[in-house]
């Protein structure tokens, strides 16, 4: 058990800087989700707190000790690999039993820990095979299992569930989450998938282009995006962004198209700023035309099973919604479309940063309903 | 890509049958011949079906060679060249996948040149340094005045001198000496994915530790496929042992023994040419490698074609 913590991390190969700046903080027993697009540098910082990869400048603390010149081995992180990266000439026993084996464990001893550990995670039957004789499931907790009968002070996921298929990989998912609830070790997970992401993580950071953009728990990453960056890699479909002029006189902003958008919280931005407008396809509702916000035009109408997507056309901005029900659209008709004003979310396009602040109250409130239960 | 039409099967059978006589021609009418009296072996026509004279002929080559002392002596020799070429071969590749140093790429390409440079290519340097293993030092240091410096400060004249003629030392190291299992190695290591290295550093296991636990049971068909070669290039040497080795009793080995026999103008002075006791003899000799490579045939393909998935 330990915290990490990493100041103003570097990466740097010769004179290209993949990641500069990055600063995180992990509580004891906390389980923080890495999620980025690939080559954003989240693997590098994984490697750099693994020991796997140098830290060009900065500092990685585990457990109050600084470990940028210590050997991967001396830093009590376990790790667990894309692609397992089990010994592929040692049965399942040897290989979970591996790092005991180095660590001059007794055989007896050894022996015991690898069949608790195996037990933990459902493998007892398969102690004997070797890893080809597996399927992706088994390799996966094969590998989960070698690094949890280190007790390790830190747990370090690089992408383990992008080999897996859809199904097992929701399974390996929630025992991952199940195994953390239990052992409460300190875990990163680097992942580039966002589902994976929010329903793992205690805290999300999302990471681009080797920085972080924002650090936050899933909900408040997800109501509140940090940066434009933010708000386009997280949700599906993506939200909406919609370019327009703030009018300080009508207290909106006034789309290309000509259409306002009020904002319902004081936003305290300059009159005549170029902005760029962010709602989430579930918080447009459509409605008979002429009524709404706006008008629109349909372009095409997904089935998502639930709910569908319709994709809009306002002028030559695209727009997604989701609708409730089933509506029967056809491409071609208009329809009319009602933001929902108090989940709109601000942008400068310039620096892609949020820029009203003063909403934020509203959105971090729990509805009223809920807050009872 | 399968093909699987008749006539094509056809023609692709005749070929490897055809190859096939081709290679089995000169071993059996090897084998004939050993079977045979001198005076049948030396009637023309050539006889191709077997006499009954094989187990005397093959007790008289035997004697006559020494085989006995020679056998050992080659065995020590070629278990030599294939532990030493192993040992070798893996740690070398080891160092020129897994660490990263300066000059890496140019030893790399050092090794890759004397691939160019067989052994009998370089015979008469190699038989130099044979003669004086330290002479290219002695070299170095008369070149760089080093002698000099020691003879005018102390009086000592440095002679380093290390006779390796007429020894298994002698024997053994220069066939070792090459790049082939190098780079057979060099190439397996490369196939390791990095995450297995990681995971062994993850598992706290240092770089020997990989090696010995990981590394060396990975590459046991690799192994294989390389003592095999080895082995076989070991035995059949010729050349080396004839030029380095002059004590012949001691240290004799059986390629240049069974060339004592091959009849020519100096062996049988002008007499009938003892073919049957030749032909005896190289069925004795060829017997090890044809073993070997019999025993080891399954892992020998696996490990070079390098699918031991």
């Amino acid at each position: 058990m330990a915290e990490i913590s990493i100041r103003d991390a570097a990466k740097t190969y010769g004179k290209t800087t993949i990641m500069a700046g990055v600063n995180l903080k992990v509580a004891n027993g906390e389980f923080v989700v890495i999620l980025g697009p690939s080559g954003c540098g989240k693997s590098s910082l994984l490697r750099m707190i693994a020991g796997l990869e140098d830290i060009s400048a900065g500092e990685i603390e585990i457990g109050g000790v600084v470990v940028n010149a210590l050997e991967p081995r001396e830093r009590g992180c376990a790790m667990v690999f894309q692609n397992y990266a089990l010994y592929p000439h040692m049965t399942v026993a040897e290989n979970i039993g591996y790092a005991l084996k180095v660590a001059r464990v007794p055989k007896a001893e050894r022996l015991a820990r690898v069949k608790v550990t195996a037990e933990s995670v459902g493998l007892t039957d398969y102690l004997d095979r070797k890893p080809s004789q597996l399927s992706g499931g088994q390799r996966q907790r094969v590998a989960m299992a070698r690094a949890i009968i280190r007790e390790p002070k830190v747990f370090l996921f690089d992408e383990p569930l992008s080999n897996l298929d859809a199904k097992l990989r929701v399974q390996m998912r929630h025992e991952i989450r199940k195994i953390h609830n239990r052992i409460k070790a300190t875990s990163i997970f680097v992942t580039h998938d966002q589902h994976e992401g929010m329903t793992l993580a205690d805290r999300l950071v999302v990471m681009n282009k080797g920085t972080i953009e924002q650090i936050g728990t899933p909900a408040e990453i997800y109501d509140r995006p940090a940066s434009l960056y933010v708000a386009g890699f997280i949700g599906s479909p993506a939200m909406n962004i919609l370019p327009g002029t703030y009018s300080a006189a009508r207290a909106a902003v006034v789309l290309d198209s000509g259409a306002a958008l009020n904002l319902p919280f004081p936003s305290g931005i300059d009159d005549g700023r170029i902005v760029q407008v962010g709602v989430r396809p579930e918080h447009l509702t459509l409605v008979p035309p002429g009524t709404g916000t706006f008008d629109a035009t349909v372009e095409v109408v997904e089935e998502l099973g639930p709910t569908r997507l319709c994709n809009l056309m306002l002028e030559d901005v695209a727009l997604s919604v989701l609708t409730e029900g089933r509506p029967e659209l056809a491409s071609g008709n208009t329809v009319g479309v009602r933001v929902t004003m108090d989940r709109l979310h601000v942008f400068d396009p310039g620096t892609g940063l949020r820029i009203n602040a003063n909403e934020a109250v509203r959105h971090r409130q729990p509805e009223p309903a809920l807050a009872q239960i | 890509m399968i093909e699987r039409t008749p006539l094509l099967n056809i023609a692709t059978h005749v070929i490897l049958i055809f190859g096939l006589i081709v290679i089995l021609t000169p071993i059996w009418l090897a084998f004939v011949a050993a079977t045979l009296t001198l005076q049948e072996v030396n009637s023309a026509p050539v006889e191709v079906w077997p006499g009954d004279q094989l187990w005397p002929n093959l007790k008289e080559a035997w004697a006559l060679t020494d085989f006995g002392p020679k056998f050992v002596n080659t065995l020590i020799v070629a278990v030599g060249v294939v532990v030493g070429k192993i040992t070798l071969a893996c740690i070398t590749a080891f160092a020129l996948v897994f660490f990263n140093f300066r000059g890496r790429m140019l030893i790399f390409w050092m090794i890759f040149i004397t691939l160019m440079l067989p052994l009998e290519v370089r015979i008469v340097p190699t038989y130099a340094v044979a003669a004086n293993a330290l002479s290219p030092f002695q070299t170095m240091m008369d070149f760089t005045g080093i002698t000099w410096l020691i003879n005018t400060i102390s009086g000592i004249e440095v002679k380093l001198e290390w006779n390796l003629l007429n020894s298994y030392t002698g024997l053994i190291l220069p066939l070792v000496a090459t790049a082939t299992g190098t780079f057979l190695y060099r190439q397996f290591f490369l196939t390791i994915p990095d995450e297995l290295v990681e995971a062994a550093r993850m598992d706290g296991a240092g770089p020997l530790r990989f090696l010995w636990d990981v590394l060396i049971p990975l590459s046991k068909t690799n192994i294989a496929a390389l003592a095999t070669i080895m082995f076989v290039y070991a035995w059949n040497q010729y050349l080396w042992p004839l030029l380095v080795v002059t004590d012949r009793a001691n240290y004799g080995m059986v390629v240049v023994q069974l060339s004592d026999l091959v009849p020519d103008q100096l062996t049988t002075g002008g007499g009938t040419p003892t073919w049957h006791l030749a032909m005896a003899a190289t069925l004795v000799v060829m017997l090890p490698p044809i073993a070997i490579v019999i025993l080891m045939q399954r892992w020998f393909v696996r490990g070079l074609i390098n699918t031991d998935k």
